[in-house]
């Protein structure tokens, strides 16, 4: 079965299918119940990016730098501080665009925990067919049968399984599952926020096969959020690397994983096991954990951990600039004239 | 004569039983590690791995039966009484676990946990206990430590909450250390801190350490041999160089493609197809033959004998032999 995307290419094919800009949500802190501060914890705090249509995005970065909470976001699943979400030319909830309800038809989720996010109580078939009756009005006969034809494009006999619940399937059985049902309402974009990371390696390589498959055949777009760095340098053609809130570095994922420009990306994937007993990683470029997101630091997030930090690391936030093609990093020394006493001086080492 | 081993397993055999069927957990496991070896165990969940460590320590439920033989530096835990096996266990032998939040006790301070430990099992004086308990916090790294002494878990990072597990199970200078899945809840670059640590320590203190993981980077890491698990038995135990290289048995191949080692980024993975196999119905023959690309007639009908596939590296297939001359 064969199911085009819903709704046409509106904006054509240079327009991307999702721009976010300057997207924000600060949390307030759970302080002590006398404490009147008022401490908040700034998840997101001014990220912007492009997905183009059919390319899949990469979302990396550790717990807290807010990677599921732009997910959300973008989801309207909790509601934005700030910032602008366009959607194929056309702005969210703006006078004009399309609206939240409409952007959900069009934008699905599937997310980590495979079995939290299935109705208990409800076969497989039903919860397939739940979403195309209540949002799109299908009658109940055809979302079902509609069902049968999705089970088997992920991969599960419709006989073997519409009659079946949750807690009859093993893990990877369910994520198929929840793809299902993102793909009952025929959305162009799907979230994946660490669809494959609760998984064990066999099953995720099945998940990310069929996920391949999926795109090809459908046409789909896939913001594929995930902490684990091989996965991500698999499946995406570009990846956003985002420290506590902000995004720090953005690219091709070839220029990434080559030429990372990022002192934390570099950090980062420097972390990476080796796999080779014979080159084992000697040391860490960092130390400690993450900082807490509660408060972060001035100016560039990153500086407290940041072997290069200098006074005006402090002082100024970097932004996000352009490097080479698409490239881009938010580090002073990446800027000549910021005030970084190497400014310029790594730029010239990217071809 | 030689030095008698730091762990001794011999055809560990673990069953669970309930209500209405048997458990075949464990089906037959022998290994040995000398002091200062690191052996990584590899598998997926419901290989058994989680329970094997634990058996070691006998920290299983009671309806389960452990046959079988474990000889830990000399002293056979099998036979143990209950108050032996509580002076061996954070003594010659601990244990550090996957999540610390609930392996350590919220109401008790990291500086009393550690000293509570060595007035215990060693029978310090409180005050040199706690002295103690402060270098080991700064054995481990972590960061202002005589004030960490006092902080509840709850109140660290959980990098530092596994830092200070590893201090509390390595207080009393164990001859084992058993570590269940240490870094799977840490973020990478936190995980890599963590295994260079355990690294470090374990060769400063000469420790045997047996790892569990499914992580195949992480084992890699720490490991000098690992041992690949499916369905309750060692497929393929060997140097670690070797296991990654030779992949003599087809589940190792399958296990390390779809971590995405070497593959092109956006290719189609080498999947295992079908799903493991039940442990309360396992298939007469090789467990892995329903699964296995290779399999023959005979692997559905009796287990493969270990085949000795180079020095120390061992492979139960039916086939390892002749995929060894192949890959080669």
């Amino acid at each position: 079965m064969n199911v085009p995307p819903s709704s046409d290419d509106r904006g054509g094919a240079a327009q991307p299918l999702l721009i976010v800009r300057d997207l924000k949500k600060h949390f307030p802190a759970k302080g002590s119940f006398w404490s009147l501060s008022r401490d908040t914890v700034q998840a997101v705090d001014g990220v912007s990016f492009s997905v183009a249509k059919g390319q899949t995005v990469g979302v990396v970065g550790e717990s807290g730098c807010g990677k599921s909470t732009t997910a959300r976001l973008l989801l309207h699943l909790i509601e934005p501080d700030a910032g602008e979400v366009i959607f194929d030319g056309e702005g969210v909830g703006a006078p004009g665009g399309i609206g939240v309800r409409e952007l959900r038809l069009q934008m699905q989720m599937v997310f980590q925990d495979s079995y939290s996010s299935l109705n208990p109580r409800a076969t497989i078939a039903d919860i397939i067919a739940f979403g195309p009756r209540t949002a799109k009005k299908v009658p109940s006969k055809q979302a079902h049968d509609r069902a049968g034809g999705l089970l088997e494009q992920v991969g599960l006999q419709p006989s073997l399984f519409a009659r079946r619940y949750p807690h009859e399937l093993s893990g990877g059985q369910r994520q198929r599952i929840n793809i299902a049902r993102a793909l009952a309402l025929e959305p162009r974009l799907l979230i994946l926020d660490e669809a494959v990371s609760a998984l064990d390696k066999s099953v995720e390589a099945q998940i990310l096969n069929l996920l391949a498959d999926l795109r090809r055949d459908l046409g789909l777009t896939y913001l594929f959020i995930s902490h684990d760095l091989n996965v991500v340098r698999h499946v995406s053609d570009r990846v956003v690397v985002m420290y506590l809130g902000r995004i720090v570095e953005a690219g091709d994922v070839g220029g990434i994983f080559r030429r990372p420009s990022h002192p934390y990306t570099q950090a980062l994937l420097r972390a990476m096991p080796s796999m080779d007993p014979d080159r084992r990683t000697e040391a860490s470029l960092l130390t400690g954990d993450p900082p807490n997101p509660i408060n972060p630091p001035s100016g560039c997030r990153f500086r407290t951990r940041c072997a290069f930090a200098e006074e005006v690391c402090a002082r100024v936030p970097p932004a996000l600039q352009d490097i080479a093609g698409g490239h881009q990093v938010a580090c002073h020394m990446m800027v000549p004239g910021s005030g970084h006493s190497r400014a310029g001086t790594i730029c010239a080492g990217h071809d | 004569m030689t030095e008698t081993p730091a762990v001794d397993v011999e055809n560990l055999v673990v069953r669970f039983h309930q209500r209405d069927r048997t458990i075949y957990a464990v089906n037959g496991v022998s290994f040995r590690l000398a002091r200062g070896e690191v052996l990584g165990i590899l598998g997926e969940s419901g290989s058994g791995k989680t329970v094997t460590l634990r058996s070691l320590m006998r920290l299983l439920p009671h309806n389960c039966a452990i046959a079988g033989r474990v000889v830990l530096d000399g002293e056979d835990v099998t036979a143990a009484s209950e108050s032996r096996l509580e002076e061996l266990r954070g003594n010659c032998i601990a244990m550090i676990f996957q999540e610390p939040a609930t392996a350590l006790d919220p109401v008790f301070t990291i500086g009393q946990q550690i000293t509570e430990t060595l007035v215990r099992h060693q029978g310090m004086p409180r005050g040199e206990a706690r002295r103690r308990a402060l270098e080991w916090l700064e054995r481990v790294q972590i960061p202002s430590a005589r004030r960490r002494l006092d902080s509840y878990p709850h109140e660290m990072s959980g990098g530092m909450r596994q830092r200070a597990m590893i201090a509390l199970a390595l207080s009393c200078n164990p001859t084992v250390l058993l570590a269940d899945e240490p870094t799977t809840a840490l973020d990478v670059t936190v995980q890599i801190q963590i295994l260079l640590l355990l690294r470090e320590l374990q060769r400063e203190l000469g420790m045997a350490v047996v790892f569990v993981t499914h992580d195949v980077g992480a084992a890699v890491e720490v490991s000098d041999r690992l041992a690949v698990m499916y369905a309750g038995r060692f497929v393929e135990t060997g140097a670690a160089r070797d296991v990654l290289r030779k992949r003599a048995h087809p589940y190792t191949e399958g296990l390390l493609a779809a971590n995405l080692h070497g593959v092109e980024p956006g290719s189609r993975l080498m999947t295992i197809p079908g799903a493991p196999p039940n442990l309360a119905a396992l298939p007469s023959g090789c467990s892995f033959a329903p699964r296995c690309a290779y399999a023959m007639q005979q692997c559905g009908e009796t287990m493969p004998a270990p085949v000795i596939c180079g020095d120390g590296h061992v492979a139960r297939c039916w086939r390892a032999e002749e995929r060894i001359k192949v890959a080669a």
